[in-house]
């Protein structure tokens, strides 16, 4: 455990919006998160990154208990959300996804129409009229960047999209239902620059109204977006500190390894 | 490009050769096949042609020597292979349901898979025989309605597999994202994967449609026959095949000219129903 040694959890930012104290993740007898303790920021965008199969993407996956749909998955430890333990199986996960929602790594249009993949998240937890719905609608998809691509063709299929207006799409599917924390699982790397570009201003502008939390492979889109990062390796939590510190001043040689390119 | 010397011109000729033969025998087998299948619609279309007729469509069997059609067989196979449908398709889509989406872990989903796949293509005859022993040779008289149930029975098995293979086929990158807006799973599953296997399923019912439409070994234990035409399910119940095979059988030649009638009937309801499939799942894929 001599990497773990010292992550910086005093972080002087007073809002935590999600604190992990001691998490283990055990895929069967794989240990793939290694006592993971960290605080995560109201209103900031927080990356993970690290090389791949470091457990970035998994960790993400514990926030709203998605790993729970795969049997041999296991978690020990806490995930506060609010003060609120989230991986406590008494509460309802549902309920859960709701305040903590998520865009995956590919666009993942549902097959309907593109109102229709709005309206679906927010139909589960609300009874909108038909005119609140199409305002809510318009709100997401405004919110998302991607009203005035698609303001003619609502009753479309949301798959004859490109590749980077399905992404936004997801994420206005997300933002619809007024979630208070985001996940993006590497929203963008199925995704060209431009597409990516779009997405990066629009996470910019998210974080006045949400916390962010995002798996990048991207070390430019990183320091580029966010507020605080994580480098995470083999399944520990090498560094979490201030985007800017991590990026120009590591504490760690391991961070500064990766980050310069020597290895990674 | 790299220079053609004698030993890769060489190569290259016998690459050449060998793609020639493989083309032709390819081409040969499709031929082959082809030909049969060509045969049987010929002397389908040459002898069924001149029964077709009105009074086909709407005169119940003749007695020999009489005037008569298949109004009564096609009334019955239109209800027992209907009713059959309707047994069938909702057990096999909620079993198919089960093996794709719930039966991820543990033993029964394949074990269930394997059994259905079983009697996917356990021959027709055998499963008209249950029906018979469980339900016939209690109720004492054959009935439209132990004939529907035979063909329940082939249409369960098509519709597990299709419904099981179609929702399968559905990424779970779909199903996360679902969940992940707080979905319950029940929701997930009827309003995104349902849609997103929709084509996929409703193709798979029409194929088993067109499957129990021709089938005539079940419906020889369970429906019979009647020379009347009957809106009544407890009552023996005429249908295309088993007309077609006892006319067919038969040494009058005006029952020869109908059974050739109710085959080309048969024949082309068949193909309407697999080129109505087809354009289903092409509306998919576009």
């Amino acid at each position: 455990m001599s990497h773990s040694s010292s992550p910086n959890l005093s972080l002087t930012s007073p809002e935590v919006r999600i604190a992990i104290r001691n998490l283990n993740f055990y895929y069967g007898r794989y240990h793939a998160l290694k006592n993971i303790s960290m605080d995560i920021q109201t209103n900031k965008v927080t990356a993970f990154i690290g090389p791949s199969g470091c457990g970035k993407s998994t960790l993400l996956r514990t926030f709203n208990r998605l790993h729970e749909l795969y049997p041999l998955n296991r978690t020990t430890g806490q995930i506060l959300l609010d003060g609120k333990d989230v991986l406590d199986r008494r509460e309802d996960p549902t309920l859960l996804r709701a305040r903590v929602g998520m865009v995956f790594q590919k666009p993942t249009p549902f097959p309907m129409s593109i109102y229709e993949n709005i309206a679906f998240g927010v139909r589960l937890y609300e009874k909108l009229s038909t005119p609140e719905m199409d305002a809510r609608v318009q709100w997401a998809l405004t919110k998302a960047a991607l009203w005035n691509e698609v303001k003619d063709k609502l009753k479309q299929s949301g798959n004859g999209l490109s590749g980077g207006q399905q992404q936004r799409l997801c994420i206005a599917r997300c933002i619809a239902i007024k979630p208070e924390v985001i996940l993006l699982d590497e929203p963008c790397s199925a995704l060209d620059p431009i597409s990516t570009a779009h997405i990066e201003e629009l996470v910019h502008d998210l974080k006045s109204d949400y916390t962010v939390v995002m798996v990048t492979h991207n070390m430019q889109q990183a320091a580029r977006v966010s507020d605080y990062t994580a480098y995470m390796y083999l399944g520990e939590l090498i560094e979490f500190d201030e985007t800017d510190r991590i990026f120009t001043k590591p504490n760690q040689k391991a961070t500064e390894d990766y980050i310069t390119g020597k290895f990674g | 490009m790299r220079h053609a010397t004698p030993e890769i011109q060489r190569i290259y000729r016998r690459r050449q050769m060998a793609n020639r033969f493989h083309l032709f025998m390819s081409f040969f087998g499709m031929v082959f096949g082809l030909f049969w299948l060509g045969w049987i619609l010929w002397t389908l279309l040459v002898n069924g042609f001149e029964a077709l007729s009105w009074s086909l469509l709407t005169k119940p069997t003749p007695a020999p020597g009489g005037e008569g059609g298949l109004a009564n067989a096609i009334l019955g196979s239109v209800m027992m292979a209907g009713l059959g449908t309707l047994i069938g398709t909702p057990v096999g889509i909620l079993a198919g349901t089960y093996l794709a989406e719930f039966g991820r872990r543990g033993w029964l989903a394949p074990v269930t898979r394997f059994v259905n796949d079983i009697l996917l293509s356990a021959p027709s005859i055998v499963l008209g025989l249950f029906v018979y022993t469980v339900f016939v040779a209690r109720m004492h008289h054959f009935s439209g309605l132990a004939g529907a149930l035979a063909l329940s029975l082939i249409v369960i098995p098509v519709v597990v597999r299709t419904t099981d293979d179609m929702l399968r086929l559905v990424p779970d990158s779909l199903r996360e994202a679902a969940i992940a807006l707080g979905a319950p799973r029940w929701k997930m599953i009827v309003l995104v994967a349902y849609r997103a296997a929709r084509s996929g399923i409703a193709t798979g019912i029409l194929l088993a449609v067109a499957r129990i439409s021709g089938e005539t070994a079940p419906l020889l234990f369970t429906a019979l026959n009647n020379q009347f035409t009957t809106w009544d399910i407890n009552a023996p119940m005429a249908n295309l095949p088993v007309v077609i095979f006892q006319f067919a059988m038969s040494p009058y030649d005006d029952w020869h000219k109908l059974a050739w009638g109710g085959a080309i009937l048969v024949t082309l309801s068949v193909l309407g129903i697999n080129v109505a499939a087809r354009l289903l799942f092409r509306q998919k894929n576009s």
